[in-house]
């Protein structure tokens, strides 16, 4: 028992918690609309781990999400709220893919540019809103809502456009095949290719059947690395400074103006990443129009919140998300459950993960009722002594 | 003493959450899935999604005929991203399915690459509004739009009392390209017949889903002088209905009956039953009795796809019944209504309007 009063009292017991209550609702709410929970559950778990491919697209659709949730807890960390994530992460595809469309270099060259240059975009639009934060005390949160839909519409402004408007579709050109960032990404789709992998039905699920990309990697260097700035380093030291405190940050020397302006041009290059690896990584390797925001912004903002704002513990949390989106779509396809029920959970577990004490107050309950206990005890022998 | 309280306090609780759940699990056990055991055919839809008010929403619907009146085993996945096109389907074939319906062109790439990479699996394809691109197993079905745009082009032209009217398109394709003009055409057939000129303006929303920016368009049409605008952009025509219903004009629904939306203003609608040809096509080309593998391409003469609603309350009488005349030349040829820039040149010169 006082080693679960111990757990509990430590921070990642909380988001545990969390998640707990919020899979509890989950099955509540899939009882209280008819279906049947075990089946749920099972279903669930199958569409995760069911097969090498479908771990494989869990992977890769936690690439983006943990990216946008490292930036925004690096952002947080520093006394930011980068609630404009997605539209970083929107420039970033939208220049990425002007670039991969209007270069056509070779691969070595054509990858990283193409990479490097959707990150510069989302950089530069990070640390505009910082420089108006900065400059002009506008506060981050409205303008980066602003950005968000500007982006939006930007993205579809080109994907409409003539330069850049593929005809019959509602996409723009695909970056040119050298800017691809998948595993083998021309021959698995040559004719020789795919008679290859026919005969070899674990590597065609893995390669044929997913994007297979190398952005997963990148993402987790980049989760390790920005963890190692902040805590590490003497620019972290600053950063975090300025976020716990902005006149004694400024009192000891630091410049907090232009920390602000740097932290929003990581997290915003960060963000930028994201997109241009979705661009290069996954199909259609372009724009599309947006009728709304994809929410890879926003998802990092809920992967960020339950791993605690910590830049590592967003690589767990953006693999459990994005099983859980993923798997939730087979949940939807077999047992008809709807897919929103799988949204509810989610923001049940981001809900109860906002609330950090709660783990703690649980173990001050069991204590408190252990003590009384221990009291109702101690009073009883001392009756029967009498 | 204590310790004992608490157990029993727990026991009780635990046994309430028991009979809560053994509760609904009896609800559920009467409405297991209807039909299950028979073929199982799924479809993915476009990220338009499953209630879409259109078109997906009416393959579904196609589908859940299917199951009810056949007893297949139908389901859908909801793609919400364009990435998510080629992973559905895939899912789709893990599911069972012996046939996988995509919906819309947009998934017209992703659908030819499950097709070419799948052929040990027993499973066929069949794609709407897109052409097969050549894939053995996958089959495009295709709606000849023009046609029933022809019509509702021809009741406009009748029904116009200022000889202007206006057409909304979505996103720039040859798709919508045969809704706009076949609908001139019939505007310019049944001005022909008045001896009159109706001008028709057009305008693309870009858009299949923005609703704000179809009501400014049509607002924009009728303030212009408009009073009937023809929509062809998905749900971006329910802002062109509001547009129609607040400043009192006529506007024509696509794809289905859409005077729900506004019984008062919706003056016909250009319908596709996409339903109709899920469920008369599936059985068909799963027995392959229809071969797959090409395009079928449906017109108004192939049955009962394309045409518009009976009811016709808002249309003169004579001009509806002069619409089905319409209706009867184009099965019969008489009329072939265009779905191309050139092939409407080359009607209004047949017809002798320049």
């Amino acid at each position: 028992m006082s080693g679960l009063v111990k757990f509990l009292r430590r921070p990642i017991a909380s988001t545990l918690v969390a998640v707990l209550v919020g899979l509890l609702i989950a099955i509540l709410l899939v009882l209280v609309t008819g279906y049947d929970p075990l089946q749920t559950v099972a279903t669930l778990v199958h569409g995760v781990f069911g097969s090498p491919k479908y771990i494989t697209n869990v992977i890769i659709k936690a690439t983006p999400i943990l990216l946008t949730g490292v930036a925004v807890s690096f952002a947080f960390r520093t006394g930011l709220f980068n609630i404009g994530a997605e539209g970083q992460y929107i420039l970033g595809t939208i220049v990425a893919t002007i670039v991969g469309v209007s270069v056509n270099l070779p691969a070595v060259l054509q990858i990283p540019l193409v990479v490097l240059s959707g990150a510069l975009g989302g950089a530069l639009l990070g640390a505009l809103i910082g420089f108006l934060k900065a400059r002009l005390g506008i506060h981050e949160v409205i303008t980066s809502i602003m950005t968000n839909w500007i982006m939006l519409y930007l993205c579809n402004f080109v994907v409409s456009s003539e330069a850049f408007h593929n005809p019959n579709s509602n996409t723009a050109y695909p970056i040119n095949p050298s800017g691809y960032t998948m595993i083998l990404p021309q021959w698995k789709v040559s004719d020789e290719g795919i008679e290859y992998l026919l005969q070899h039905p674990w590597l065609r699920d893995v390669l044929l059947k997913t994007d297979l990309n190398v952005g997963f990697l990148v993402a987790v260097f980049v989760a390790i690395v920005v963890g190692i700035l902040l805590k590490r380093t003497k620019l972290g030291y600053q950063l975090r400074a300025v976020g716990l405190n902005k006149d004694a940050a400024r009192f000891s020397g630091i410049a907090v103006e232009r920390s602000v302006v740097l932290c929003m041009l990581i997290s915003g290059g960060i963000c930028g990443l994201a997109g241009a690896l979705n661009i290069t990584g996954i199909n259609p390797h372009t724009l599309s129009t947006l009728v709304a925001q994809e929410g890879y912004g926003f998802n990092g903002l809920s992967v960020a919140f339950i791993a605690g704002c910590s830049t590592v513990g967003c690589i767990p949390s953006s693999l459990f998300f994005s099983a859980l989106m993923y798997g939730g779509m087979t949940v939807q396809q077999v047992v008809g459950v709807p897919s929103e029920i799988i949204n509810i959970m989610i923001g049940i577990i981001v809900f109860f993960t906002a609330i950090p004490s709660m783990a703690p107050w649980i173990a001050d309950a069991i204590e408190r009722r252990r003590s009384r206990e221990n009291k109702n005890l101690a009073q009883e022998t001392k009756g029967e002594e009498a | 003493m204590g310790k004992a309280a608490i157990t029993r306090r727990s026991l009780l609780a635990a046994a309430g959450l028991g009979g809560l759940s053994l509760i609904a699990c009896g609800g559920s056990r009467g409405s297991g899935k209807a039909g299950s055991g028979g073929r199982k055919v799924a479809m993915v839809t476009n990220v338009g999604g499953i209630n879409d008010q259109g078109f997906c929403q009416l393959s579904w619907d196609g589908l859940k005929r299917l199951r009810d009146e056949k007893g297949y085993d139908v389901s859908y996945i909801e793609s919400k991203l364009d990435s998510d096109y080629a992973t559905n389907i895939d899912k789709a074939i893990d599911y069972g399915a012996e046939y996988v319906w995509s919906i819309g062109f947009a998934m017209a790439d992703a659908a030819a690459f499950e097709a070419k990479i799948n052929p040990d699996v027993n499973v066929k394809f069949g794609i709407v509004d897109a052409n097969t691109s050549g894939a053995a197993s996958l089959t495009g079905v295709l709606f000849k739009a023009q046609e029933p745009s022809f019509v509702v082009g021809y009741i406009a032209g009748r029904t116009t009392k200022k000889d202007r009217v206006g057409f909304v398109g979505g996103i720039a394709s040859d798709n919508i390209y045969a809704f706009e003009f076949g609908y001139m055409a019939g505007v310019d057939y049944a001005a022909k017949e008045l001896g009159k000129r109706i001008e028709v303006e057009r305008q693309y929303a870009e858009s299949f889903n923005d609703n704000a920016k179809g009501k400014s368009i049509a607002q924009k049409m009728y303030s212009g002088g408009a009073d009937i605008v023809f929509h062809a952009a998905g749900s971006v025509g329910i802002g062109v209905i509001e547009a129609a219903e607040e400043s009192g004009n006529f506007a024509i629904g696509v794809d289905m009956d859409q005077s729900y939306l506004s019984p008062t203003s919706v003056l016909t609608s250009a319908v596709k039953r996409v339903d109709q040809a899920l469920f008369d096509l599936t059985p068909k080309l799963l027995d392959g009795e229809i071969a797959g593998g090409t395009d079928i391409i449906l017109g108004l003469a192939d049955g009962d796809y394309l045409g518009i609603p009976e009811h016709h309350e808002h249309i003169d009488d004579k001009v509806y019944q002069d619409a089905l005349a319409v209706i009867e030349k184009i099965k019969a040829k008489e009329i072939e209504p265009p779905a191309t820039e050139e092939a409407y040149s080359a009607f209004t010169k047949s017809i002798g309007i320049v």
